[in-house]
């Protein structure tokens, strides 16, 4: 199994859930994210007094899936978050040991 | 008596009541998150405390007969030698009390913008005694006090101060910056982000306000006449004009308008309005109020260079607003306008200003060498909310942050 995560622009995000659902991904967990790579931030003034705000919004998506999604998922997500600039975000995969679903107690590929 | 006067009285005091929490909303937006509740406590704490000294012993020493310039007399301690149809002027001197006392409120809780984050609120309390009881009981005699033994700007100087300028702002402003002297700069100050958490309070304050404004002014003229109608039209009208002075200085400097300077523009045009709105034409309101927005705008940014952490701007808006307004009046006034007026402003504003400077300085440094006023290093960073109250303002996180209740288990 693998956890694949993505960092991308808030306004991509109802675009790549749908996109998800399309590719027959069931469900997700959403996290609203700020961090900072080459986008740069930007100024705000108050009372004259200038702040560099460097730390951008993201929203942070994580999904586990069968090792043989992963690579559509992925590919998934970079096309549906992509806009082209600076900003849109990363998406990266890496593997996971065991899952258990809380309600039933399955465990794995059956708790997906 | 007469009842319109009484009614509009009435209503004036309401008004200017609600002044107050809007100021706490004012301030409140303007601080960090983990400091919003201290600084609304604070406006609060005056509304706790100043009425109650009101009525024992503030109304009396501002505005008694048997006193003299400085300080009124005592035949109305505890309100006492007033019945119900004591008159004062053309209203009951209960409707009279009332009024004034609003304005006392507001005065001490206008400080409180200069010392966020880091005033023990039992100092704050303390503060708010003394300072009501030493400084604005005193000032308010000499402004607003026009009786036979009335305060000597009010009566024998004859400054121009329709509602306030140098007993309320000025006063406020020059507490501001002495207590700011005593108590230092916040930790962090210039370096870490200090920007405010909820402009929308801010906005809300502002409105707050200039709304409640309308019983300080118009209702300064003790009557429902005329001269409250010209001080209405002309508190809206340099309000508004000031706004445009603020916002015309931002895009001047940063090329856009900021929603903070169009709320401070605001408050400096109601502040310099304040001691002119019934000697004003209106179209001299104009003027005052968009010279009073552009130095209110530029004089917010001396504090960085001077190196005062007056947080809220309590100098660079009230000090600053309210000498713009007592200054300009001596030159603008429909009557009586010219250099010997001037000079009688000057005057005025420069002993209200020198005295709240002085007395403050030393009922700060007391305060602090007796039970200290200054929150510890460690509790300032953490959040006065939290140490000082006992509180969050917010639950972002929801489910109380991981909280258990404890009471009842």
């Amino acid at each position: 199994m693998k956890l694949v995560t993505a960092v991308i622009k808030p306004h991509k995000w109802e675009e790549v859930r749908e996109a998800l659902a399309g590719a027959g991904v069931a469900g997700m967990t959403v996290t609203e994210a700020s961090g900072y790579g080459q986008q740069k931030g930007h100024t705000e003034v108050y009372r004259g007094a200038e702040y560099d705000v460097s730390l951008v919004p993201k929203i942070r998506l994580e999904v586990v899936v069968d090792d043989a999604d992963a690579e559509t998922v992925v590919s998934t997500i970079a096309a549906a978050a992509q806009t082209g600039k600076i900003g849109d975000g990363k998406v990266w995969v890496v593997p996971v040991d065991s899952v258990v679903r809380v309600r039933t107690g399955e465990t794995d590929e059956a708790a997906l | 008596m007469d009842t319109g006067d009484t009614a509009w009285i009435l209503i004036s005091a309401a008004l200017v009541l609600l002044m107050t929490p809007g100021l706490a909303f004012f301030y409140g937006g303007m601080v960090r998150a983990k400091s919003v509740l201290n600084m609304m406590m604070m406006s609060f704490a005056a509304l706790a405390i100043v009425p109650v000294l009101w009525v024992l012993y503030g109304y009396s020493l501002a505005f008694s007969p048997g006193g003299n310039g400085w300080l009124g007399g005592f035949d109305r301690l505890g309100l006492s030698n007033i019945a119900v149809d004591t008159a004062y002027g053309t209203i009951p001197e209960y409707v009279f009390a009332g009024f004034q006392m609003m304005f006392a409120i507001l005065t001490v809780a206008l400080i409180s913008g200069a010392v966020a984050d880091r005033a023990k609120f039992g100092a704050w309390i303390v503060f708010t005694v003394v300072w009501v009881s030493v400084v604005y009981f005193p000032v308010a005699h000499w402004v607003f006090d026009f009786g036979d033994d009335g305060g000597w700007i009010a009566t024998q100087l004859e400054a121009i101060d329709f509602a306030g300028g140098t007993a309320v702002h000025i006063n406020a402003g020059a507490a501001g910056l002495a207590l700011v002297l005593v108590l230092g700069k916040r930790v962090g100050w210039k370096r870490d982000p200090m920007r405010p958490h909820n402009l929308p309070f801010v906005l809300l304050g502002a409105g707050l306000l200039w709304f409640g404004w309308f019983g300080f002014n118009a209702g300064s003229a003790v009557g429902a006449n005329g001269l409250a109608g010209l001080a209405f039209v002309n508190t809206a009208v340099a309000t508004a004009a000031a706004i445009i002075g603020w916002i015309a200085v931002e895009l001047v400097r940063e090329g856009k308008g900021t929603s903070l300077g169009a709320a401070s523009g605001a408050i400096a045009g109601l502040v310099a309005i304040t001691p002119a709105a019934g000697a004003a034409s209106p179209v001299g309101s104009i003027l005052i109020g968009v010279v009073a927005g552009v130095l209110c705008a530029f004089a917010v940014g001396l504090k960085y260079k001077l190196g005062y952490d007056d947080s809220l701007d309590v100098v660079g808006v009230h000090l600053v607003g309210g000498l713009v307004g007592t200054l300009l009046i001596g030159l603008l006034a429909t009557e009586g306008a010219g250099l010997t007026q001037f000079g009688k402003q000057t005057l005025a504003a420069a002993v209200v200003l020198a005295y709240s400077f002085v007395l403050t300085y030393v009922i700060g440094l007391l305060i602090d060498r007796t039970i200290g006023f200054r929150l510890d290093e460690e509790l300032e960073v953490t959040g006065i909310d939290q140490v000082e109250h006992l509180e969050s303002a917010y639950d972002f996180a929801g489910g109380g942050g991981g909280s258990i209740l404890k009471t009842g288990a």
